[in-house]
């Protein structure tokens, strides 16, 4: 524990049950006042392979996840072998005593005498508890509450192979990974990128949301269905990508706040609909968890390759905002800003995100995740200017009163060709130039709002890391590990990265020696948008496409 | 209907206005919308009662001829628009309003799950078995050998039979109508627009232009209207009817039933359209403690 921080790695088959175990431990050191950051990475089958769930633990905050590992959990005997490689000095591999490992730092566990096979995940949870120091009572709970109510018997039957394991876990080996134990734990909530989206989105006002699963934003949506009766809104798997979003867009005419939540491949589907409601001026929020492409890819892994997929999206132009949440809260409040941006602007809004923080669960304040008022939606049709009612009618901002059909007696027209003011289909080619040109004012408002970079460290640095999005944490620690060897070293963190303000930046880049795009894709598409922008080429750039998320290790390898 | 103060009148076709077109003269979708009006005029609903829905194509424009709601979307979507809207204010009556190409070739998937999920919107076809706004291409209906530029030696796929699929699919509401049957048509639609579920009402048009095969004198040779002793809830006689084309046609009500609609099964929508409904932040609170 020399930086004061654990990382447990468990490493499994699909189907051992590892995210169970994965998710009780990290409960259950979040219940005990620990800060986590955890990275999940998996193959794309239902059994088998090779699937890792790590833990990053400290008794002070974590913002990253590490490559190192101080106690590997092995639930299958490949893993050791995987993962030798990535031990750390004083480490420790926890394994079945029935395996044929070899090593002097194993912790032979004998599961076979514990538990059954199928409960030998809460044996390890037991076992791994007990060494770092976690109290039974508080993982029995954990265990409980995952379990109890749908299944009491199963409950039950995995509080008996907790406590068999935790009784077997030898006092001897304990000290060395025990945590410093923290009195009166702060309250806090354990949750991931997709689960804070979904609570933001929910806290936000949305009404309306449409599907096609795809990984890793699936759970986005499956937050939304479990809470759609008590939230009142509705949930609908589409047919496929076309439909969600269109569906989303029908919704949103109609007065519901509509998000959709895709990933690339589903996203490029959907890319007409994003045109469609651009013309129309409809509001829409449209949630890209991105994984490696081209095409299928790596489907359940890690990259930041689709910021100009998403930037170029959809025929023709028109002003639109990304968002990229560099941390779970983040992902709560950006998308509860994107609701209210898309209502105010009229137009399809987005958030960037990856699979390494939609699945990445972190301990958080509930402080930290306050709600800011929903979105408002008027349905006052008293004030609406010219009669008859003009959906489209050109204002000073561009932004048109904005009703809704069926809500009152006035006609609400919208159409995917050009139109006139109010909303019929149109050859005329000045109606054309001033339609235009009220779409693009709406993009000096978005403009207006565009919340700044993050600037951190030195202000005239030697060197400054450029980073978007989910790496915040990695480039963040990377920069303080190099401060800690006397550098001189700022970070620069986009977490909107569209529109960009040249204002907001240009000062930094300038004063600083060196400017470095750290980027979780193969070609520096946020340094190339900068350079398109601003004419500024950062030459540097420590980019990773392994299908894995930047650590401070990455990249500090990558900056040699 | 929800929120309006407006006295009580009757609505006339003048209600539904009447404008210039961009259609050819001669065109079906003159005497479609004719009946359309008369249908909106029959069932007693105001303009603003009424949300039409369509996609792309010359059968597309035509809502844009009437007063209503509308929402023309992108070439073969409407139907999602349409669930998207019907699900957030099932007040509305929504009609979608699109030709042959839009909902059964480019929008096919969204036919079949429009059909399953039994969604209270009238889907009315114009089904001239070209593709007239881009000059006479095939659609998935043309009959099979038919010419076009793009189809020089003839048509090879077989045409696609909507209302075999959607009577297959056991659609809540499915109709055949004719352009050339005005009245006809115009009752087939009120009764779809009465229909809670799904209500096909495909209408057989001819297309002045790009169709010289199917045209207007062959269609009134062929099209019959179904006897009166047709028991459109009899879904295996439903079936034969589907398949009947060639020296006759049958037009009228193919067949129904009365499976509960969609939107009927949303308990949220209980409390009113999705529109201006409140954000709970208290439950958000709760839910949020879930997370501890």
């Amino acid at each position: 524990m020399k930086d004061n921080t654990l990382n447990i790695l468990i490493g499994g088959e699909a189907g051992q049950g590892l995210v169970t175990l994965g998710y009780l431990l990290a409960k259950s050191l979040v219940r005990s006042g620990y800060s986590i950051v955890v990275t999940q990475s998996y193959q794309s089958r239902i059994r088998g392979g090779h699937n890792t769930f790590a833990i990053r633990v400290s008794v002070d905050e974590v913002i990253a996840p590490k490559e190192s590992v101080d106690l590997l959990v092995a639930l299958d005997a490949d893993t050791v072998s995987l993962h030798r490689k990535d031990l750390s000095a004083d480490s420790l591999i926890v394994v079945d005593s029935a395996f044929d490992v070899d090593g002097d730092t194993l912790l032979k566990v004998p599961f076979r005498e514990l538990a059954q096979a199928r409960f030998s995940n809460i044996a390890a949870l037991g076992v791994v508890g007990s060494l770092v120091g976690l109290d039974e009572g508080l993982m029995a709970t954990a265990l409980d509450d995952f379990f109890g109510k749908k299944k009491p018997q199963l409950a039950e039957e995995n509080r008996r192979a907790l406590a068999a394991a935790v009784e077997w876990a030898p006092e001897q080996v304990t000290e060395s990974f025990k945590l410093p134990s923290i009195n009166s734990p702060p309250k806090r909530l354990m949750m991931n990128g997709n689960e804070a989206i979904a609570l933001g989105a929910l806290s936000g006002g949305l009404k309306f949301c449409a599907f096609y699963p795809m990984t890793p934003s699936t759970s986005i949506v499956l937050n939304l269905a479990t809470q759609a009766q008590r939230m009142g809104l509705i949930v609908e798997q589409a047919e496929d990508e076309i439909a969600a979003i269109n569906m989303a867009i029908g919704a949103s005419f109609a007065g519901a706040p509509s998000m959709v939540a895709t990933s690339g491949g589903g996203f490029a589907l959907m890319v007409e609909g994003v045109s469609l409601a651009a013309m129309t001026e409809t509001p829409l929020v449209i949630v890209v968890a991105q994984r490696p492409g081209p095409a299928t890819g790596l489907p359940t892994r890690t990259e930041q390759a689709d910021l100009e997929l998403v930037l170029y999206s959809g025929h023709g132009e028109f002003p639109r905002a990304i968002f990229a949440p560099g941390t779970v809260e983040e992902c709560f409040h950006l998308t509860s800003r994107a609701l209210k941006l898309a209502e105010q602007c009229q137009g399809p809004i987005f958030l960037l995100t990856d699979q390494f923080l939609a699945d990445s669960y972190r301990a958080v304040a509930t402080s930290d995740i306050e709600s800011s008022p929903p979105v408002t939606i008027s349905l006052n049709s008293q004030d609406i200017g010219a009669i008859p009612y003009k959906r489209f009618a050109i204002t000073e901002s561009g932004i048109s009163p904005r009703l809704f059909p069926g809500m009152s007696e006035h006609l609400v027209v919208a159409d995917s060709d050009e139109h006139t003011e109010d909303g019929h289909i149109t050859e005329d080619l000045s109606v054309r130039v001033s339609m235009v040109e009220k779409r693009f004012k709406k993009g000096d408002w978005i403009n207006s709002k565009v919340i700044p970079p993050d600037i951190q460290g030195e202000e005239e640095p030697d060197m400054l890391l450029v980073s978007w999005g989910s790496s915040k944490g990695a480039v963040q620690e990377a920069a303080s590990l190099l401060r800690s060897r006397k550098e001189k070293v700022a970070t620069l963190h986009f977490s909107q990265v569209w529109p960009l303000v040249p204002g907001h930046f240009m000062k930094h880049f300038e004063q600083a020696r060196e400017v470095v795009s750290i980027e979780g894709n193969a070609s520096g598409q946020l340094a190339r948008l900068i350079r398109r922008e601003t004419g500024f080429h950062i030459k540097k750039k420590v980019l990773r496409y392994d299908g894995l998320p930047p650590t401070p290790e990455s990249i500090l390898r990558g900056l040699g | 209907m929800t929120g309006i103060d407006s006295e009580d009148k009757m609505i006339t076709v003048e209600d539904y206005g009447d404008y210039e077109t961009a259609w050819c003269p001669g065109c079906g979708n003159f005497s479609i919308l004719k009946a359309v009006k008369q249908a909106l005029v029959a069932s007693q609903l105001k303009p603003h009662e009424v949300l039409f829905v369509s996609g792309i194509g010359q059968a597309a424009k035509s809502p844009h001829y009437l007063n209503a709601n509308l929402f023309n979307g992108l070439h073969g979507r409407s139907l999602p628009v349409a669930t998207g809207a019907k699900l957030a204010n099932p007040t509305l009556t929504v009609i979608v309003e699109s030709g042959d190409g839009c909902n059964y070739g480019e929008g096919g998937n969204h036919f079949l799950a429009a059909i399953r999920r039994n969604l209270d919107v009238t889907l009315l076809v114009h089904d001239n078995q070209v593709y007239g706004l881009t000059k006479g291409q095939a659609s998935p209906t043309t009959q099979e050998g038919f010419v076009t530029k793009a189809q020089p030696e003839g048509v090879i796929s077989a045409p696609f039979n909507p209302i075999a699929v959607a009577v297959a699919m056991q659609a809540g509401f499915v109709a055949r109508g004719f352009a050339g049957e005005i009245d006809h048509l115009s009752e087939l639609i009120q009764q779809g627009i009465a229909h809670r579920g799904i209500a096909l009402v495909d209408v057989l048009q001819p297309c002045v232009s790009f169709n010289k095969v199917t045209t207007f004198a062959w269609y009134k040779d062929r099209c019959k209207p179904l006897a009166p002793t047709h028991d459109p809830t009899d879904w295996e006689k439903a079936m034969k009817v589907a398949r009947q084309w060639g020296d006759e046609i049958p037009i009228g009500i193919i067949y129904r039933n009365e499976r509960p609609s969609f939107d009927e099964q949303f308990p949220v929508l209980d409390q009113g359209p999705l529109v201006g409904q409140d954000v709970d932040q208290e439950t958000i609170k709760t839910i949020m403690e879930g997370y501890m």
